[in-house]
């Protein structure tokens, strides 16, 4: 079942918007706590994080390092700029891969959803240098666009 | 390869609801741009200044039929964007379902032991 919407807003801006079954405080623990982080915050399959720092209070650090254990790796560092658990999480990061991406400030909120979570996350979209980085050779693959799938994305106000 | 200016161009174009209107009705089919213009109460300059927009940013070809000049969808004019995007939602898509049994088996020890 996919619970994830993925909506872009205005040149710059990606909103995603997940639930989760269990409570704010819960899902911002899951997301503020090194121990609990390194077991989700793992991207695909087969990748590692054997460092996992989050100082988790205003102005604390963030380091994450990610491994495939192919001798293939990349790490992230950012700075936390606000907090209101179980809440909001206002941070930003910066990729190393190693040449290093513009800061993206993330404004992550939780609010209780019924017996659940509604996460929403705010990032900036990367420019396109850096989706072209993230996105590697991947891309000369030559993926068609979907205009089913364009509609899906940018439907939200469109229907007349 | 990508041209990173146009993707530029792209979400530009993309973040007006006016041509965003435009694209989704010419994703039903191809159109004048009198016919585009119909549902809009705005004026022709104005309709033919987004037309451009969307011409330069490579989502949208214009032919040349005898008097009429159609407007289509342009193949492939999301490819960039719409390949990064699938490869977040992906990679995030993994990521909270790992969440989503890290919740849940905190809940079972919680069960366990309360």
């Amino acid at each position: 079942m996919s619970k994830l919407t993925l909506t872009t807003e205005g040149e710059t801006i990606i909103v995603v918007k997940r639930r989760f079954a269990a409570s704010p405080e819960d899902v911002y623990r899951a997301h503020m706590d090194p121990a609990l982080i390194a077991q989700w915050l793992l991207g695909p399959d087969g990748w590692t994080m054997p460092v996992c720092i989050n100082e988790a209070k205003v102005g604390g650090k963030i380091r994450y390092e990610w491994n495939n254990g192919k001798g293939g790796g990349f790490f992230l560092t950012g700075e936390i700029l606000e907090l209101a658990p179980p809440h909001r999480i206002v941070h930003v990061e910066r990729m190393h891969m190693p040449s290093v991406t513009p800061d993206n400030r993330v404004t992550t909120t939780f609010e209780a959803d019924g017996a659940g979570t509604l996460m929403t996350v705010r990032m900036s979209l990367p420019d396109a240098a850096t989706r072209k980085m993230m996105l590697g050779s991947g891309m000369e693959r030559g993926m068609e666009a979907s205009y089913a799938r364009f509609e899906a994305l940018f439907a939200k106000g469109v229907a007349a | 390869m990508l041209d990173t200016h146009k993707m530029d161009a792209t979400l530009r174009a993309l973040s007006d609801p006016t041509r965003r209107a435009m694209l989704a009705r010419l994703a039903q089919g191809e159109a004048t741009v009198s016919e585009l213009a119909e549902p809009f109460a705005i004026s022709q300059p104005a309709i033919s200044r987004h037309v451009k927009v969307l011409l330069e940013a490579g989502l949208v070809e214009q032919s040349i039929d005898g008097a009429r000049r159609p407007c289509r969808l342009a193949a492939g004019g999301l490819r960039e964007l719409d390949a990064y995007l699938d490869m977040l939602r992906h990679a995030l898509e993994r990521n909270y379902d790992r969440l989503d049994r890290l919740l849940q088996a905190q809940k079972d020890k919680r069960k366990k032991h309360p």
